[in-house]
């Protein structure tokens, strides 16, 4: 026995480490100069999951929908103890809005997880900030809802007992499962991989990644026999495609989502006139005459 | 596709207070009903809140449902969830708006899931454009991109707006408006479906968004010790202090004063912006103040570009200068 434990993860461009070089001259931002990491709150909520099986016993099943190189989070998840994980991958889901997302994910779940007693996920992912999928998961799942959860203190009897972040303040809530949560930043420090496990796993591939792993893996004829070999070591990572899951093809990827992106455009603010002033007295002087004369400073 | 029905505001309340976010999103709406001719549509849900239905209306509101109930004292989000469903089915509006909030991320993306409907989260701008469709226009990528994003074959037309991005109007107390009691029964397994134990408030201190002058510091400025000539340079002009989220982070002001995307946003009318480098994130809560003023050792830092006043030098003597400047012109 033990809890069926559901963590939804996303491989992110680090939009919060825009350095200089990934800046382009016009000011726009080269997206493929960005490094993909784990979403960080997404590591908080794989923490939570672990955390809640080492102390309340179950299984974590760790999930994640993207392209064949967002295997590496399903990786990393797995160096710090999942015990299972599913790469969601086709390009059927390209172009998916949250909606579609949560649409797809939902039916993941319930195809692989069937009995999820809880779905953790993080609060939001860097590349878009919308805290969306978590609660549209929850309804697509007719789950209880909890975001913004901050520690877990307590499960047993179909419940779980957590304290969550409301405005300006704190609230604990004994939510019956099935619940989905969403985890912020400041629930825990998320444990580094374990060094055994990643020595163990770091040549676990789904079979998207075969064709470039053949490459440099010069012992396996062909990649029947790199698969073979895989799952005999359980190092095989499965993909889960449309066909795979119970899904309406219309409501996938880019169109099944109501929303479209009309346009795009770059703004680059600047300022028409800047006075420059000396760092010194009558440099200070100037800039606090101007304000004032403007009412500005009274 | 035709669009027809009202422009409905979800009217945030806790603890018998409605949040500024709610009468800002009730000016926004009666603006963008306005260009569609249309009225403006209101939601409160709470355990004692009929009384406010009278300030909702002097707001902007044509129409204002209440829902009412011991069950709904406290923010939960499925039996919300039902009073939401029931709502919008009865109105059938075809914008909803949303505050960015805690509540408002909970809420709106579930009722968005159910209506199998678009969402679109942390608005900075919306309007009405082609086929009267509204355009939700967010920054996109830290904030040097500008995505409009549509809705075009699904109603109600979601979004979500952070406090302070759009602009409170003036009540009206002579407007009228009709006010509707809707009656929401939940099934016992809903209604306990969430059980809250113990709540903790701290009453806000901080209102980075009422100063009409901030001083803000960032990572140049080094130390907890640096932090306080920040500090001291807003206590003698009067200002609020503001951050980075960098020096939220180094814990050298409160986690309430971070400005920028994740932070608040402010446009006061002065911004003095001390070892700030100007990273987008905080520019997006910042570059709509009417002044900036710079202080920045490092001459390319990407502040100036947004800058009214740039002075390029340390801040350790420049914020005394400015200091005693100020006293000499009192």
């Amino acid at each position: 026995m033990g809890y069926k434990i559901v963590v939804l993860v996303k491989q992110v461009p680090d939009t919060h480490n825009i350095s200089g070089d990934v800046m382009k001259e016009d000011g726009t931002i080269n997206r493929s100069a960005l490094p993909a990491i784990f979403n960080p709150e997404d590591l908080n909520a794989l923490e939570m999951a672990l955390d809640m099986k080492d102390r309340f016993g179950g299984r974590v099943t760790v999930i994640t929908m993207g392209p064949p190189s967002a295997a590496e989070v399903l990786r990393q998840s797995v160096y710090r103890g999942a015990d299972e994980v599913f790469l969601v991958s086709d390009i059927k889901f390209a172009g998916s809005d949250t909606w579609a997302t949560a649409y797809t994910l939902a039916a993941v779940i319930k195809k692989t997880v069937p009995d999820a007693d809880v779905v953790f996920a993080g609060r939001q992912a860097i590349d878009g900030d919308t805290a969306q999928v978590g609660p549209q998961v929850a309804e697509k799942l007719g789950f209880n809802q909890v975001t913004y959860v901050e520690s877990l203190m307590d499960a047993g009897d179909g419940t779980v007992t957590v304290s969550k972040q409301i405005e300006g303040g704190i609230e604990t809530v004994k939510a019956v499962t099935p619940l989905l949560m969403t985890v912020v930043e400041s629930a825990n420090v998320p444990r580094p991989p374990e060094v055994r496990r990643m020595m163990g796993y770091r040549r676990s591939m789904s079979r998207l990644e075969f064709k470039s792993a053949m490459k440099h893996m010069l012992r396996f004829e062909d990649e029947a026999q790199l698969e073979a070999w895989l799952a005999e070591n359980s190092l095989l990572i499965p993909v889960v495609t449309a066909s795979d899951i119970d899904v309406d093809l219309r409501k996938l990827g880019l169109f099944g989502s109501p929303t479209k992106v009309k346009n795009i455009e770059n703004v680059v603010l600047k300022k028409e006139e800047t006075v420059e002033l000396e760092a010194n007295a009558s440099g200070a002087l100037k800039l606090v005459s101007d304000l004032k004369k403007a009412k500005i400073l009274g | 596709m035709i669009r027809k029905g009202s422009v409905m505001v979800f009217v945030e309340q806790e603890d018998g207070a409605i949040k500024d976010v709610s009468f800002e999103l009730l000016t926004k709406a009666s603006e963008l009903a306005h260009t569609l001719k249309e009225k403006v549509s209101a939601f409160v849900i709470g355990r004692d809140v009929s009384g406010m239905a009278d300030d909702i209306i002097a707001h902007g509101a044509d129409v204002v449902y209440v829902v009412e109930g011991d069950e709904f004292e406290h923010y939960r989000t499925l039996p919300y969830f039902h009073a939401v469903k029931k709502i919008i089915r009865e109105e059938n509006p075809q914008i909803a708006l949303f505050g960015a909030t805690i509540i408002g991320r909970d809420l709106a993306p579930h009722a968005a899931s159910y209506f199998y409907t678009g969402l679109t989260a942390d608005c900075t701008e919306l309007r009405i454009g082609e086929d009267n469709m509204l355009y939700q226009i967010r920054p996109a990528f830290g904030g040097n991109i500008r995505a409009t994003i549509v809705n075009p074959d699904y109603v109600p037309q979601m979004a979500t707006v952070r406090e302070g991005v759009m602009k409170r109007g003036e009540p009206d107390q002579s407007r009228k408006g009709e006010v509707k009691k809707i009656d929401v029964k939940l099934d016992d397994n809903i209604a306990h479906i969430t059980e809250i134990i113990s709540r903790e408030r701290k009453p806000r201190t901080i209102n980075l968004k009422a100063s009409e002058v901030i001083v803000a510091g960032g990572m140049g400025v080094g130390s907890a010790e640096g932090f306080a000539l920040v500090k001291e340079l807003a206590s003698v002009l009067g200002a609020q202090v503001g951050a980075t989220r960098a020096a939220v982070d180094a814990g050298w002001a409160e986690h309430e004063r971070q400005i920028g995307q994740t932070g608040t946003t402010v446009r006061p009318k002065l911004y003095i912006a001390v070892g700030i480098s100007g990273a987008i994130q905080h520019r997006a809560g910042m570059e709509e103040s009417f002044k900036i003023v710079a202080v920045n050792t490092d001459p390319e830092a990407p502040i100036f570009d947004i800058a009214d006043y740039k002075i390029v030098g340390d801040y350790k003597t420049v914020l005394p200068e400015i200091i005693e400047a100020y006293r000499k012109l009192q």
